[in-house]
């Protein structure tokens, strides 16, 4: 091992999503081995992996990278990002590395970047069905060879090992496509000799920045040091602490089991683990263990196109409307169904999302009978064209807006639009196709790496 | 009745990836927590009720004591952003456990 300890900086929970850098400057006071953020999440759906398009801004990445790859190169400490882009396909690594390129020049840092990518072949998906090397999470996944063969993108989550040899080729700036959240944080500690279990699990924590913090923030910094036998983890602003609480409940976050922690290779077995509160800041952390596998399995994560969306938003205000809204909305529905008899009925969605009765929590709303006063309904026509949403987004909309229900006073139309227009071409819908499991022989096969400089003045 | 928003400080919902959805209910202090999970305040049968899902659908129910917190993880109805689906992130779909009393008396 190099040295005793390493710091380990990360400055914002995704990249993209800002840090003070007042905060950032106390990070770098405490001089870091290596700054790694995760650009990545699956939590903000399938749209994004399906359309290639990454679900941060262009101009707030750069503003991160700017001040990430600056320090980098003044302290000259290795840099990773992870999940690339939002969901780490090609398309979205692409659009990492040509931000990256644009900062290097501008910034003047000559730098040895490697981009590794994390697509997966469908040839690959389909010939590991066959082979039985290919299992879902969610076991009812029917038609896996479909959802293959109509997934725009697939993609793995790379574990440490494909950045470990990136940096191992000298590369300073690792871009990768979608990884395990925590890789990024635990590739230079793996290297350097340091715990597995323990950098894995400082690696979880670290990639939501100071959410593990109090107050918490998805947009501040927090630095994570590793020992040989724990580690420790303290926000740099001092307007925030590190609670045992805040960071154990950071442990539950977004997981299913906090004991078992399953990730490429093997899992987190949490259930030795010991948090102490250090002092009024810190944490300390020991007692994770990495359990290796038998077989090495990559979480693959894809998405399809299923359609085209329109949406309209109305607010509904009379009470008669109100006490009547589930028969008056099939009654719309049913004279929508008529008046398109001619489409096939499967060629289009209509969706009423009723807010102020079931619009957030849907099937899973134990309240029965609300009594509100006003009420915001959202149209949602998706069909297998946009032209064809269009159609049944406006004419439902018509419908709603004169029809004619028992008990009606107010004749002159049954809903108040906050817009004109009033409806709103969503574009192209997907949804997740693929949520599998690839069994590999070896962890970096299916992340080729790519190295080259930038940052050239000419 | 003990009202469960008087002895927790966060009661949360999120995904666990797309296909799942966790509710954490974290208690204000190791006491509050060991007396609900000692007396199973917060149970898989509890949870199917409450969200009106198969008791099948409720795929555990763990308290994590580091954390003094109880998880529970529930099948998603729809999967996220999937047609019809109403909270792509899952972060609001905590709001029934705010309601949970428990008649608990104090024992010897």
């Amino acid at each position: 091992m190099a040295s005793n300890e390493m710091k380990i900086l990360s400055p914002t929970a995704i990249l993209g999503y800002g840090f003070p850098e007042e905060s950032f400057a106390l990070g770098l006071q405490r001089k870091p081995d290596v700054i790694a953020v995760d650009a990545g999440s699956s939590d903000p759906g399938p749209y994004y992996l399906g359309a290639g398009v990454s679900f941060t801004d262009r101009s707030a990445v750069m503003r991160d990278l700017t001040i990430i790859l600056k320090a980098a190169r003044d302290l000259d400490i290795p840099v990773l990002v992870g999940s690339a882009g939002g969901s780490g396909a090609s398309p979205h690594l692409a659009w990492t590395l040509d931000i990256v390129k644009e900062v290097c020049v501008s910034i003047g840092y000559h730098a040895k970047v490697a981009a590794i990518d994390a697509d997966v072949p469908r040839s690959t998906a389909l010939d590991a069905l066959s082979k039985g090397t290919l299992t879902g999470v969610i076991p009812e996944q029917e038609t896996v060879e479909k959802a293959i063969a109509e997934s725009t993108y697939i993609v793995g989550q790379m574990g440490e090992e494909p950045l470990i040899a990136a940096l191992d080729s000298g590369a300073r700036v690792v871009v990768a496509g979608r990884c395990y959240d925590p890789a990024v944080f635990a590739a230079l500690p793996i290297l350097e000799g340091f715990d597995r279990g323990l950098a894995l699990h400082l690696g979880k924590i670290l990639e939501c920045a100071a959410i593990a913090a109090l107050p918490g923030s998805g947009s501040d910094c927090m630095m994570g040091t590793l020992a040989a036998d724990y580690f420790v983890l303290e926000p740099t602003s001092p307007s925030r602490v590190c609670t045992i609480t805040s960071v154990a409940a950071h442990t539950l976050y977004e997981k299913s089991d906090p004991y078992f922690l399953p990730g490429p290779g093997g899992h987190l077995d949490l259930t030795e683990t010991r948090f102490e509160q250090l002092d009024a800041r810190r944490v300390k952390v020991s007692g994770s263990r990495f359990v290796p596998s038998d077989g090495y399995r990559i979480k693959l994560e894809g998405a399809r196109k299923v359609g085209y969306r329109t949406v309209s938003i109305a607010g509904v205000r009379d009470p008669v409307f109100i006490s009547r809204i589930d028969e008056i909305l099939a009654g719309v529905r049913a004279r929508v169904a008529d008046n398109f008899s001619h489409v096939a009925a499967d060629a289009y969605s209509l969706l009423f999302h009723v807010y102020g009765k079931n619009g957030v929590m849907g099937a899973l709303e134990p309240v029965r009978n609300p009594a509100p006063h006003e009420l915001g309904i959202v149209i949602e026509a998706v069909a297998q064209t946009q032209d064809l949403a269009n159609t049944i987004c406006s004419f439902t909309r018509s419908t709603a807006l004169h029809f004619g229900y028992e008990g009606r006073v107010s004749t002159a139309g049954n809903l108040a639009f906050p817009y004109s227009p009033s409806d709103f071409k969503g574009g192209e819908v997907y949804e997740f196709s693929l949520y599998h499991l690839l069994e590999v022989a070896d962890p970096t096969s299916l992340f080729p790496i790519r190295t080259f400089v930038v940052g050239d003045a000419r | 009745m003990i009202r469960l928003v008087d002895v927790a400080t966060v009661i949360r919902s999120k995904n666990a990836g797309p296909y799942e959805l966790t509710l954490d209910v974290i208690f204000k202090d190791s006491t509050w927590f060991r007396r609900a999970r000692d007396r199973a305040w917060i149970n898989e049968e509890l949870i199917a009720r409450l969200y009106g899902v198969p008791r099948s659908d409720v795929f555990a129910v763990i308290p994590f004591e580091p954390a003094n917190a109880i998880k529970a993880t529930i099948r998603r109805p729809r999967v996220s952003a999937a047609i019809g689906e109403t909270d792509v992130y899952g972060a609001q779909q905590h709001a029934p456990l705010l309601s949970l009393e428990f008649d608990d008396v104090e024992q010897g």
